[in-house]
């Protein structure tokens, strides 16, 4: 029941509660206003930081990132163990998500186990993970499939569970096999929960990914791009870091969303 | 769900004959063996890490043995070392997480109140909840330096996303019918808003205040894990850098502790700000 409240918190965040129409231009006016008085600050010179960086600077750097390769080659390495950890972390959170729900027996055994499990911060372990398995990918990517895992198994769970019972009493009636009802029944009925588990997944793992790179230093990454920034007090390749964090994971939400939709219409289709 | 369907959902799972009559020590038995089932893993888990430490299949260096961290833990609690770092931890998180609180509950209102305000503030919101706690790490590290205000920072910016986002979405689902009968009633504006919007925005609110409180501890691991020198996510970290696994692992206890008895505490708090939920069952 809770966790339904945190994805739809989490969801929200990422959707503008209503639909922008005609008013659309004042939400950029904000922005507008910042961006204006950032320049006005650091043209002043007034404060004599070498922590206000101006705007133009800011966009030399991302020009120069860009061009010299160094932002592609650091955002690929991200986005393929990203990429990795996510699928793993999501498959093996269907497997399990899938038996939690479909077994009795099997979520008395696990369930409980499971979440407690799912109560630590994901973060504490890493310092367990790198003992383990070390420094480098290996050990990213186990860190990222825990982060992908929970949200799937969750939502998957919950999805089989929240199955109407009306609709099973039907499958009886037909007398449908167990295969059947769960393939034809149980699955298609627990999608939509199932999607907002993946798409969670997602999510989480990008934000694993950047912790990862973070706490298991070692190898090149988007991460390492603003811990290099912060080491070397360079403000300007900070808020670029910043900047392009940011608009992946706008970007994934985005993705997600319209698959999100998509996936709505044709499972209304079936129906 | 009801009563009926959960019955029957239940009665689906369990296989419906379930009246059939048993003996009473069999039906005992079968209650023990469920009542047991929960504790089959873990006690399988222990059992197996105690007998690896034991036949000496793993390294203590690489997982130590139970009685270790055990010890371990005995002794950061009775030398008073983990009253240090969960007191300093407490701290940060109880100022990050009311700083962050109140800024979203003002501003979650504000926009839950004034549409014009809410297309002028909601996509800038949007646009920089986008950016994780992490990212905005080394930015603020640079601003306000190592100390403590980072911390305070970092965790408030955690808390204030989910309360700010359920405070405007609590503000936004009053029925529509309960509006009318104010206006009906001739209620002010001011009238509409303490007596009908805010009491039914109640439930929403707290589950939001509720998720913050979650990620306000989830952040402050990751922000004491990442700079710090004191508080429990550090003693992690500490133990790591000594490599002494038996108190990164006592250290990691104590943080699921703490998470999970503050959670079921707010979830207590939720169900009974639950049952006072105006406009449902009374």
């Amino acid at each position: 029941m809770n966790r339904t409240a945190t994805d739809a918190a989490e969801l929200a965040a990422v959707q503008p509660l209503r639909p922008a129409g005609r008013s659309r231009w004042r939400g950029l006016v904000l922005p507008a206003l910042a961006i204006a008085l950032w320049w006005l600050l650091s043209s002043l010179d007034i404060a004599n930081s070498a922590l206000l960086v101006s705007p133009a600077k800011v966009f030399d750097t991302a020009v120069d990132q860009v061009a010299s390769g160094r932002l592609w080659r650091a955002l690929g390495a991200s986005l393929a163990r990203e990429a990795t950890g996510f699928a793993i972390g999501t498959l093996s959170g269907l497997l399990l998500g899938a038996l939690l729900g479909l077994s009795p027996l099997f979520d008395r055994i696990v369930g409980p186990s499971f979440n407690t499990f799912k109560q630590i911060s994901l973060f504490a372990w890493i310092p367990l993970i790198s003992v383990w398995f070390g420094l480098g990918d290996v050990a990213k990517v186990v860190f990222l499939s825990l982060a992908a895992l929970v949200p799937v198994v969750v939502n998957t769970c919950d999805g089989i569970r929240t199955v109407p019972p009306g609709l099973l009493e039907v499958a009886r009636v037909y007398g449908f096999t167990r295969w059947q009802t769960v393939t034809q029944v149980v699955l298609p009925a627990a999608l939509p929960s199932i999607f907002t588990g993946v798409y969670l997944a997602l999510i989480y793992s990008w934000l694993a990914t950047i912790g990862a790179e973070y706490l298991l230093v070692a190898g090149k990454g988007i991460g390492n791009t603003l811990i290099e920034g912060s080491e070397h007090f360079q403000m300007d390749l900070v808020i670029f870091g910043m900047v392009v964090i940011g608009t992946v994971g706008w970007l994934m939400n985005a993705a997600a969303r319209a698959l999100e939709r998509r996936l709505a219409r044709w499972t209304g289709r079936a129906n | 769900m009801s009563a009926e369907a959960e019955l029957s959902a239940a009665l689906e799972r369990h296989g419906a004959p379930s009246a059939r009559p048993t003996l009473p020590w069999r039906r005992i038995a079968a209650r023990l063996v469920d009542a047991a089932l929960p504790w089959l893993l873990p006690v399988a888990l222990l059992a197996l890490w105690f007998a690896g430490a034991e036949q000496g299949w793993i390294s203590p260096q690489v997982l130590p043995p139970p009685q270790f961290v055990w010890d371990t833990l005995r002794d950061l609690a009775s030398n008073g070392d983990l009253w240090l770092h969960v007191s300093t931890s407490f701290t940060r998180v109880g100022v990050g997480f009311a700083i962050g609180t109140l800024i979203g509950l003002v501003l979650g209102s504000a926009m839950g109140l004034s549409r014009r305000l809410e297309a002028y503030v909601l996509p800038s919101f949007n646009a920089l909840v986008q950016i994780p706690v992490l990212a905005w790490l080394p930015f603020v590290l640079l601003i306000v330096g190592i100390g403590e205000p980072l911390k305070y920072i970092l965790i408030a910016k955690a808390a204030l996303v989910p309360v700010a986002l359920n405070t405007l979405q609590g503000f936004r689902q009053t029925p529509v019918s309960l509006r009318e009968v104010g206006e009906v009633y001739g209620y002010t504006r001011r009238q509409q808003v303490l007596e009908i919007v805010l009491p039914h925005a109640v439930p929403t609110l707290f589950t939001g205040v509720r998720l913050g409180f979650t990620k306000a501890w989830l952040s402050l691991v990751v922000v004491e894990l990442v700079a710090s020198s004191e508080g429990l996510g550090y003693l992690i970290v500490y133990g790591r850098q000594l490599f002494q696994l038996d108190m990164v692992m006592a250290a990691v206890i104590v943080v699921g502790a703490i998470g999970y008895a503050i959670d079921r505490l707010l979830d207590r708090l939720e169900a009974a700000a639950n049952r006072h939920r105006p406009g449902g069952k009374r």
